[in-house]
């Protein structure tokens, strides 16, 4: 057989490789230019209680977690459980960004499901969101003691992806 | 052939509606249109086949809004595309910035184009060679004989009435 008549052929199988490598990516999940940055600095009010200011420069010297979420956004309750059951190891803050949402609606959804925050800062007109880049409800960062975002999902998280990916880098964040 | 030229003007028109359907009403004329510039450039993160301009999500209004705002802060629009750049990454923009990691996608419809028509030239030469110099050896003249003679009595065989 000759050999050149193969050469159509492993084109062709290149080519499949390529669009199916494309296919299996998720578009959604783009990547951020905020990892490996110092997380942008804010101060706003709590949910809970909005006289009291929250400021990711209160959180330095500790490993910490931002969870951008919304008592609007389906995926979130999805994520929920799974946060209120990471919550209890205490493997660190987590900090809750109650993103362009109602105080009241909110609350209720942490009276109704559990609360796995330390606190939430309450972003009602999605200015903190921006600077972070949200662009889809859940968004988890993992910011390291320095200040700096280590991490960043889009979605919500999943058992995998916390056995796999968060915890080990927490750990590892922690050493340091 | 009107028909079709209407209707060709009919689609340019509302193309053009539609174009401009998310852009607010406007206040500042100025403002709007360099609005318009610079977010018709951007992609909507929520929606990503529309453009900022187009979108009508709510994360869009919100940047479009951002962006109104620092035009009237006076940023210039390389200003107003790095801070988009800074918070989405480099796919927020529909032309994406020329660097390593997007050589691929600039270089690579060009490289493969090339390699095509090198292909096709290197192809075309062969065949062209192949068909100049192609004459039979004795051997093959011989065979090419009894092959003819074979043919021309089956024919006369098949041909006799």
């Amino acid at each position: 057989m000759n050999p050149r008549l193969l050469i159509p052929l492993i084109l062709f199988i290149f080519l499949v490789a390529f669009l199916a490598i494309g296919l299996s990516r998720d578009p959604r999940e783009v990547p951020s230019p905020l990892i490996g940055k110092p997380a942008p600095n804010f101060e706003i009010g709590q949910l809970a209680e909005p006289q009291k200011m929250f400021s990711p420069e209160s959180m330095k010297g500790r490993v910490w977690m931002l969870n951008v979420w919304a008592s609007w956004c389906v995926a979130c309750r999805e994520e929920h459980p799974l946060l209120i059951e990471f919550s209890k190891t205490k493997t660190l803050p987590i900090i809750g960004l109650d993103y362009k949402d109602q105080r009241a609606d909110a609350m209720t959804m942490l009276l109704r499901e559990g609360n796995p925050y330390t606190l939430s800062a309450f972003d009602g007109n999605g200015r903190v969101g921006i600077d972070y880049g949200v662009y889809g409800v859940p968004e988890t960062y993992v910011i390291d003691k320095a200040g700096v975002i280590r991490y960043k999902n889009i979605g919500p998280i999943t058992p995998e992806i916390l056995k796999e990916k968060i915890s080990p880098l927490i750990a590892e964040l922690n050493q340091s | 052939m009107r028909t079709f030229i209407s209707t060709l003007l009919l689609i340019f028109a509302c193309h053009g509606l539609m174009a401009n359907e998310a852009a607010p009403l406007a206040e500042d004329p100025a403002v709007e249109q360099r609005l318009i510039t610079i977010s018709e450039e951007m992609r909507c993160l929520v929606c990503q086949n529309e453009s900022l301009a187009g979108s009508r999500s709510d994360l869009a209004n919100d940047l479009r809004a951002q962006i109104r705002t620092m035009i009237k802060a006076g940023k210039s629009n390389v200003e107003i595309r790095q801070y988009m750049v800074d918070r989405y990454g480099d796919f927020v923009l529909y032309r994406p910035p020329v660097k390593p990691t997007t050589w691929l996608l600039w270089l690579g419809p060009f490289t493969i184009l090339l390699i095509g028509i090198i292909g096709l030239l290197m192809y075309l030469r062969q065949r062209n060679t192949s068909m100049d110099s192609k004459t039979l050896s004795d051997e093959e003249n011989r065979r090419l004989d009894v092959l003819l003679n074979t043919v021309e009595t089956e024919f006369k065989k098949d041909a006799r009435p």
